[in-house]
């Protein structure tokens, strides 16, 4: 009776669920379904990931949509008995907002996913994503069908340019012009590349599609094989992300099996190929012509533009390159047509945008949204709003090239031009959301640490500036800073955006621009008042205990680290500023808040 | 096996049951009431007498699903039909033939089985 299930489980099996123990829960879910005798009525699915990690592991039960989260192996006998055989869903499992003290059932009206517009993710969840017969039944393959039977290549790209795509992972280039220039330049051997190397802080887009939907990319990436004339596809993917690893090459074995790769495809006589090749472990991979250095087997170092790869790219022939998500989009766009995908987001940013959720916001996840839409909604409506109330400071988007973005910004549409006009980018889609209690200042030197540390040494506006770059904010957050400080910073960063090779040195100097932009009076509180207003800076801050609030506890005392602070039982203590590490600890652990940072 | 275009709407057609599963699309929906009660009275049977008839007749836009009690212990088994834009019927004190007759006539045919059904409509919720 195996076609006739009344009842599917999608168990997420995302790197975060898997990481959770998710795996465990399927087999214990097995166990009791077939104990019960239910193995026949109720099927288990693993499914990619679900977006809601923060919640991990979860379970979606359909038909009725149940949304089951925080879902542990002790869990699943109540859950086989109570759900599955007696039709009654387990409150306890359920999500339960922070607001509220009713739990919501249904996955449609918890807010995280109510807000949420999916294409490139429109199967995660949905379908098994190492079973190409679940994603051919969704629709899958049937753009590619399209392009291959009823269009030319011309009409292929003429669709694409006509949908408004832009370049998902990061510069936002039009994909349709990048495929033209590819097509219309001189060579006989064409090639085509899906960037998954995905390196950004807190960004884990890329990696998700390709676990949860990996035909969606192939099947993209036939269509502009087609469209570009090239016979092969080459996947460059993070080394660091096995999972994604295992199920694209399972993908491409059963669509080869298919004959939805390999030669003759779909019997039209258009032959195409795929090899995935394991990234080399540095950022500056993720920059194209270091990548097809990397996949040429030579040192990931970027190479000067113009030529352009569309021109000379792989091994010297034209090749084009376009990030996971983007080639996620075509075979919606192919589907379904121009009218249909440019009908959605803003007038120069079309489609939908993923963006991985992190920081200090309560549902921390993998979201897809609308281009146009509000950061006020993605960070209040579907993110939940901060943690124990605390004030939201900044957002940082596109990661370490990208800016922060104040509180006071909030209300900007989120898209290209928008972005930018603030000095930030879309970047690939990290989003990483800052309360009241983060130091600009430290952020900045933060993410230029992570770019000194990934610059790759060729040019020296990069590899010296982002250095110098660097002292001088470490300078600043240990109270060492100068008057001339700020400009400085302004006129190196300018000038390194001006002058570096790539994209990696190009946007390095973001976050510390766009933060002296918009929190300029941070800066100015560590320089002249030695002073960080976000109390985070150690070598800025001091702790002390309040006489008054102080009740002699000894709690402090016994938990300093340095054995710095004294005082008798019932008495007040002190903490002898010469040895305190500033640790904090005595102020976790003070339960009637007497320990004070200033 | 290589595919050729059409293949692929032969796969969505031998997929449909668990898509219509999965995406809730249905044109019917079967609640078997399986509280204690039920369970007591056999309405497992009745379950799986619903779920043959569903592979029978190749119901795929047909969901079969199960709840609690519906509150009427006295007379379980119990099971709910709802068609598509139409109120739910609720039949009582099933057998494996009644379900047989409800699932050709009300379920394919379109057609409420007077004689079995006890009830049309939900209670109201307050």
């Amino acid at each position: 009776m195996a076609s006739q299930y009344r009842m599917n489980l999608m168990v997420c099996t995302g790197t975060g669920c898997v990481s959770n123990k998710s795996l465990n829960i399927i087999d214990a879910l097995n166990r009791e379904i077939e104990a019960n005798g239910l193995a026949e009525e109720v099927q288990v699915i693993p499914t990619g990931c679900n977006g809601f990690c923060a919640n991990g592991p979860i379970i979606v039960v359909h038909p009725e949509e149940i949304f089951y989260q925080l879902v542990s192996e002790e869990d699943i006998p109540l859950l086989v008995e109570e759900h599955l055989l007696k039709g009654r869903p387990v409150q306890k499992l359920m999500y339960t907002p922070p607001e509220t003290k009713n739990p919501v059932p249904t996955m449609s009206e918890i807010g995280f996913f109510k807000k949420q517009m999916l294409i490139v993710l429109s199967n995660r969840g949905i379908i098994d994503p190492e079973n190409i017969d679940e994603y051919i039944a969704r629709g899958g393959y049937k753009g590619a069908a399209k392009a291959l039977t009823e269009m030319t290549p011309e009409q292929i790209i003429e669709e694409i340019k006509a949908s408004g795509l832009r370049g998902r992972g990061g510069a936002g280039f039009p994909t349709g012009k990048k495929w033209e220039f590819c097509r219309n330049a001189k060579g006989d051997e064409k090639y085509i590349i899906c960037n998954c190397d995905e390196g950004d802080p807190g960004a884990f887009m890329d990696r998700s599609v390709m676990e949860s939907d990996p035909h969606e990319v192939l099947e993209g990436m036939v269509i502009g094989a087609r469209a570009i004339g090239a016979k092969h596809g080459f996947i460059y993917l993070r080394d660091e992300y096995p999972l994604a690893l295992e199920r694209v090459l399972k993908a491409i074995d059963q669509a080869t099996e298919y004959g939805l790769l390999g030669e003759d495809i779909l019997g039209t006589g258009f032959d195409f190929t795929i090899s995935v090749n394991r990234g080399a472990g540095a950022f500056v991979c993720g920059e194209e012509t270091s990548l097809i250095g990397s996949l040429e087997g030579m040192v990931p170092e970027p190479r000067t533009r113009p030529p352009y790869p569309a021109v000379s790219g792989y091994k010297g022939s034209p090749t084009n390159i376009n990030n996971v998500e983007t080639w996620g989009n075509v075979p919606h766009i192919i589907a379904r047509g121009a009218k249909w995908f440019s009908g959605i987001g803003t007038e120069t940013s079309k489609g939908t945008k993923v963006f991985s959720l992190v920081g200090k916001v309560n549902n921390t996840g993998l979201v897809e949204v609308p281009m146009g839409i509000k950061l006020r909604e993605i960070i209040y409506d579907i993110g939940g709003g901060i943690p124990d109330n605390k004030k939201l400071k900044a957002v940082q988007t596109g990661g370490p090239s990208g800016g922060c973005i104040p509180a006071s910004l909030l209300d900007i549409p989120v898209d290209y031009e928008s972005l930018k006009e603030i000095g930030s980018i879309m970047g690939s889609g990290g989003m990483i959301v800052m309360d009241e209690e983060t130091c600009m200042v430290e952020v900045a030197r933060y993410f230029l640490s992570f770019t000194l540390g990934e610059s790759c040494g060729k040019c020296s506006p990069c590899r010296e500036g982002t250095y110098h770059m660097h002292t001088i904010l470490e300078n600043i957050t240990k109270g060492k800073g100068r008057e001339e400080d700020i400009e400085l910073l302004e006129k190196m960063g300018t000038l390194i955006k001006q002058t570096a090779l790539c994209g990696l040195g190009n946007t390095a100097p973001n976050p510390v621009l766009t933060t002296i932009k918009h929190f300029r009076d941070e800066y100015e509180a560590h320089i002249r008042d030695k002073k960080c207003p976000a109390k985070v800076c150690k070598a800025l801050i001091t702790y002390t205990i309040s006489k008054e609030k102080c009740t002699g506890c000894t709690l402090c005392a016994k938990n300093c680290p340095s054995k710095v602070i004294t005082g008798e039982r019932k008495a007040v203590h002190v903490i002898d500023q010469s040895g305190c590490i500033k640790c904090g600890i005595c102020k976790s652990v003070c339960r009637f808040d007497a320990v004070e940072v200033e | 096996m290589k595919l050729k275009p059409e293949d692929l709407d032969k796969i969505t057609e031998r997929m449909r049951s668990s898509t219509a599963l999965r995406e809730g699309a249905c044109r019917a929906k079967i609640t078997v009431h399986m509280g204690t009660c039920g369970i007591a009275t056999g309405a497992r049977g009745i379950l799986k007498a619903f779920l043959a008839k569903k592979e029978e007749n190749r119901a795929d836009d047909v969901l079969v699903t199960t709840s609690g009690c519906a509150g009427l212990c006295s007379h379980e088994p119990m099971a709910t039909i709802q068609l598509e834009g139409e109120p739910p019927v609720k039949y009582a004190e099933l057998t494996e033939e009644k379900v047989g007759r409800i699932f050709d006539e009300h379920v394919m045919g379109r057609k409420m089985v007077k004689e079995l059904a006890l009830a049309i409509g939900n209670e109201r919720i307050i």
